[in-house]
């Protein structure tokens, strides 16, 4: 604080410095996260992938390979069925679960809701998959997508209501304040008031489930039998041989199109709705 | 001003005896609020705790997938507990997970992110999008496509990296397992804290940074003075989270199976080798437990921290 | 804006419940709808299932599933006055998992009418109570089935458990060392290789390694290669000492000749670095070794048919590893013992065979028909029609004379091989010691002292079986 305050000459240099700095972190970051995708945007179109990246040799033979499969494109499908019916369920439940939670004070909630966090890491590992089937197996739901939704909805239910809940917290309670002056029931006030605030969060938290689904092999690989309803996770595993080895044409191209839809759903979801945790009301 | 604050943060404690009505701003009501919790927690209850129950019950026998103890499992009480708390190889894989969890988790991805949003809080256009979307990219591939994406980078012979280093030869994932799958995982996570920090800074209150340049704060000091203490309640959220699922995250199995020589073991994969290939799911069972009471301590710890930290604030 | 999300919510809502109630007719085997008559009056569906895809893994054997077995057997059936109805659910994933979906099938009293399975899990399984003899489930039938007699008796043990038939075994394999004959004529050595003993395939290794080979012996060690190590690498060794894994109702424990043969693999990565020992800690280190054969970058391998007949097989799609001059480069030889006549039953030379078989389900509504299911996919005419696919060396002696001429690999291993060999125990305990074993290669290979690997094995398997069932002396 005693010093006296730098010369505009210092300044200057100070504030190129900051830019070059800031140039060369932004560009390692970029290098950082840009190089492993690489080989899945190069390999693909490569008549003959291997693990090295390199200019390819162009070709659609591989996806032209892939089409022959009969079992990808409908995987895709019951990726797409599993990923959207857990989205939606969860996004339903979890919105009405976290504005109650977080507009009234329930006893012990946020143990209750840490409680449910800790509980979901049990469930999502290998250790509970026997009583999960034969739960399912019990109530007839085993070799359903339903089934499949439903548990897996069971397992990121209380990240999303946490997360939900964080975030509707946050939300400046004015406009209700006001809905409610004007006579809306407070499922009305949620519908209307709070969903289209809450709007940036809640698309958060479709493409946090979305993604969660979309990668999970282990749930649909043993709640649902035939490769007709299996997802693409659990495809992706049979473009290996007995052996285990990887047939990379296949593999390569089919990694690319199981990939493309949540890139793709992202950005639709970022550009309509934003993807933030913090709405456009400011009170 | 104090509405947007977070859950945590002290600046929106109210009066505490109108807390409860200024809170309940819809006129919900208890009774109104059960029915709007009761359809999540219906569907938890069954798809959730009742199978993570059993699975705790499993945790007390010897159960197996195959062979006689699958047909007459006995009930063994805390005796696989005892196994394994005994047992050098969870204490090793224990160790591994504290610090895969701590260097790729709790600082690798929070300090990645929260810079990667702070640099970018200011810019717009391309160089946002595009770093963003890379962020993000790796973060929603599923998987078992991030890691052979990994497999390949890294590979012995035939990797990019050791053709962009001149390494050629270095087995990555043998010679630095807990490195690679540290590195690894702050790739795929990092997205997370980037989105929740850039949406935290978007909503720090610009009057109170006006103020602060006014009085000559550097960047370092507003961060310190007037951003951190604005977004307590996001770091809490992120780092409970990154810490629970860096704990829970199987991944790096994919990478590495845990070896060589169990060098990369971290607890998930542990349980996975125990239940699955080793074929023991009750003692499985009862490290899954024992891996959420841990997480459990942990969590506590840290709700202290933030407790003392705002306490001391007041 | 708020009505539009709300709205875009309820639809996919109900879209995605439409198509998930619609998206779970995929496997109407529920034994409720089954019929589960064996009266006639209506159709009888009978299931299979197999580690086995069209257009993924094993997709050879689905194919033949579908193409072949299913109209052909429906055919008959029809001609015989039954409707029957077959059903393939093809699974294509990873074998421990495919082990876990099939034990979570049979213990909820559900799963497939006929489940293929490794002979390795049939001890297991039938532990847990989840498969039953054959006999106990197919009935008398299964007794007079002419195509026992075709199978050897060391075949069926393959599938068999407690000295009962549980299931088909569907091929016979076994291993050898492969060897580069170019990399052997630039090392000076001949060109038809038969060493008689550890110390020659050492000095082989040497004569390669002095010539330039980059990897002149490859034997699987450690864990990352899995059932690879034991049944390619640690058991063929083990043989070779007198030793078995599982012998007078002990299991080895930390025996001299288990001692042989981690000094074997100690001189080979270790002491002499004759093979490359990272590589057998890579996670696709196998796969990686099929390759460097393929590419003349290994001078031996010790490895099973397989190689031969799928992985560097030159015809179009078969191999993932084809070598175009495959006939002319690659030389097979037996496996010798430590030293001649110090192998298992006194043999100079040794080999390992496994198998993987099919079994029938106790909780079949149909078992009757599913053993005709099952003896018809076991028929010769059902291996020829497989073997037009991929040639396999099958369970039955009739078939072999007549199909294998083709392939002298094949009928090398048919006739030189097969006769010597060895299988591993069909116990529940096996995987767990599997694993031991291996671990005990790859601290041999890392580097640690025989001794020390040698005292962590015995440990270990103590632990798995008990003390009082480990062979220490």
């Amino acid at each position: 604080m005693s010093a006296p305050p730098p010369s505009l000459g210092r300044r200057m240099v100070r504030h190129y410095l900051s830019r070059v700095l800031f140039v060369v972190a932004m560009g390692l970051v970029l290098v950082f996260f840009a190089l492993p995708m690489l080989w899945l945007v190069t390999a693909p179109f490569d008549a003959d992938p291997s693990l090295t990246v390199g200019w390819p040799d162009w070709t659609l033979a591989n996806f032209a390979q892939l089409a022959e499969n009969r079992y990808a494109l409908g995987s895709l499908r019951n990726s797409l069925i599993l990923g959207v019916g857990t989205m939606v369920l969860v996004l339903a439940l979890g919105s009405l679960a976290a504005y109650a939670l977080s507009r009234v004070r329930i006893p012990g909630r946020d143990g209750l809701l840490y409680a449910l966090l800790l509980l979901s890491s049990i469930v999502t590992g290998t250790a509970a998959m026997v009583p999960t089937f034969q739960l399912m197996t019990q109530i007839g739901l085993i070799n359903t997508q339903i089934g499949v939704i439903l548990v897996l909805a069971g397992g990121v239910l209380p990240t999303v209501v946490f997360i939900l809940k964080d975030f509707m917290d946050s939300i400046p309670k004015s406009y209700e304040e006001s809905a409610r002056l004007y006579g809306a029931s407070p499922l009305q006030i949620l519908t209307h008031v709070v969903v289209p605030t809450a709007r940036p969060g809640l698309a958060f938290v479709a493409v946090w489930t979305v993604v969660q689904v979309w990668g999970n092999f282990l749930v649909p690989f043993l709640l649902l039998r035939t490769p007709e309803s299996q997802p693409a996770a659990v495809l992706m595993y049979t473009f290996y041989t007995e052996g285990g080895q990887p047939d990379l044409r296949l593999l390569s191209a089919f990694s690319l199109v199981f990939s493309v839809p949540v890139i793709a759903m992202y950005f639709l979801v970022n550009r309509r709705y934003g993807f933030r945790f913090h709405g456009g009301i400011k009170s | 001003m104090s509405a947007t604050g977070t859950a945590a943060g002290p600046g929106l404690r109210r009066q505490p005896g109108r807390r409860r009505r200024a809170d309940d701003v819809a006129g919900l009501g208890r009774v109104r609020a059960g029915l709007f919790v009761a359809p999540a927690l219906a569907l938890i209850g069954l798809f959730l705790v009742f199978p993570a129950v059993w699975t705790i019950y499993l945790g007390m026998t010897d159960y197996r997938l195959t062979g006689l103890a699958a047909a007459n499992p006995e009930f063994v009480g805390l005796d696989n507990f005892a196994t394994a708390l005994g047992d050098d190889e969870f204490w090793h894989s224990l160790w591994l997970t504290l610090i895969f969890v701590l260097v790729s988790g709790v600082i690798g991805q929070t300090l990645l992110g929260f810079s990667v949003a702070w640099a970018l809080r200011r810019v717009r256009g391309w160089v946002k999008s595009v770093i963003e979307t890379l962020v993000l990219a790796a973060w929603v591939v599923p998987a078992s496509v991030a890691s052979f994406l990994w497999l390949a980078l890294l590979d012995r012979r035939t990797g990019t990296l050791n053709a962009l280093l001149g390494t050629e030869g270095t087995a990555w994932l043998i010679e630095y397992p807990m490195v690679a799958i540290i590195v690894f995982n702050v790739w795929v996570g990092t997205a997370f804290s980037m989105l929740l920090f850039s949406s935290a800074l978007a909503a720090v209150p610009p009057s109170q940074l006006e103020s602060a340049r006014m009085v000559g704060a550097g960047s370092w000091q507003q961060l310190r003075d007037v951003v951190l203490p604005n977004i307590r309640g996001h770091i809490l959220t992120n780092t409970l989270l990154i810490t629970l699922w860096t704990f829970n995250t199987f991944t790096p199995y994919l990478l590495t199976a845990g070896g060589p020589r169990d060098e990369s073991a971290i607890l998930a994969v542990y349980i996975y080798t125990t239940a699955i290939p080793g074929g023991q799911l009750g003692m499985g069972a009862a490290i899954s437990l024992i891996m959420l009471l841990i997480n459990l301590v942990i969590a506590l710890g840290y709700l202290r921290v933030a407790r003392a930290a705002s306490g001391g604030r007041r | 804006m708020r009505r539009n999300l709300a709205a875009i919510i309820a639809g996919t809502a109900a879209a995605a419940l439409v198509l998930g109630a619609c998206g779970n007719d995929g496997g109407s085997d529920d034994p409720t709808d089954g019929g589960g008559d064996t009266g006639g009056d209506g159709p009888v569906t009978l299931t299979i299932t197999l580690n086995a895809i069209a257009g993924g893994k094993n997709a050879a054997e689905a194919d033949w599933i579908e193409n072949w077995v299913i109209p052909e057997f429906e055919a008959a059936m029809a001609a015989d006055g039954t409707e029957v109805t077959v059903e393939f659910e093809p699974q294509g994933v990873d074998d421990e998992d495919y082990k876990t979906k099939i034990s979570l099938d049979l213990q909820s009293g559900g799963g497939a009418d006929i489940i293929g399975m490794d002979g390795i899990w049939v001890g297991e399984f039938a532990e847990a109570g989840y498969i039953q003899p054959l006999t106990a489930v197919g009935g008398a039938a299964v007794d007079d089935w002419d195509g026992w007699d075709q199978i050897s008796e060391a075949v069926q043990n393959a599938l068999s458990f407690n000295g009962e038939r549980y299931g088909i075994p569907q091929g016979a394999d076994g291993r050898v060392l492969y060897y580069n004959k170019d990399l052997f004529a630039a090392a000076g050595l001949p060109e038809d290789w038969q060493p008689t003993s550890w110390e020659e395939i050492l000095e082989a290794g040497r004569a390669l390694a002095d010539s330039g080979v980059p990897i002149p012996l490859q034997i699987n060690a450690g864990t990352a290669m899995g059932e690879a190590t034991t049944m390619q690498g640690l058991l063929p060794l083990l043989v070779g000492t007198g030793a078995e894994v599982y012998a007078d109702d002990q299991w080895i424990g930390g025996t001299d000749e288990l001692r042989e043969v981690l000094e074997f693999y100690r001189t080979v990565y270790v002491d002499e670095q004759l093979g490359d020992a990272v590589l057998q800690q890579e996670a696709s280190g196998r796969d990686t070794s099929f390759a460097q054969f393929a590419a003349g970058e290994i001078g031996v391998l010790l490895e099973g048919d397989y190689f031969w007949r799928s992985v560097i097989n030159p015809a179009e799609g078969v191999g993932t590893a084809p070598m175009e001059n495959r006939d002319e480069v690659v030389g097979y030889t037996r496996i010798p013992a430590t030293e001649p006549g110090s192998g298992i039953n006194g043999q100079d030379f040794v080999s390992m065979s496994g198998g993987t078989g099919r079994v029938l389900n106790p909780n079949s509504e149909n078992p009757e028909l599913a053993w005709e299911l099952l003896a018809f996919m076991n028929s010769p005419e059902a291996f020829e029609a497989r073997a037009a696919g991929t040639l396999n060396i099958t369970p039955r002696d009739d078939v072999n004379a007549e199909l294998l001429s083709s392939d002298p690999m094949l009928t090398f291993v048919s006739d030189e091989v097969l006769p010597i060999t060895a299988y591993r125990p069909g116990l529940a305990a096996y995987p767990e010691v599997s694993i031991a074993l291996q671990e005990a290669t790859e601290a041999v290979v890392a580097g640690d002292p025989v001794d020390d690997a040698l005292t962590d094995y015995a440990d270990a398997v103590a632990g798995i079986v008990g003390e009082e069932n480990v062979n220490n002396d």
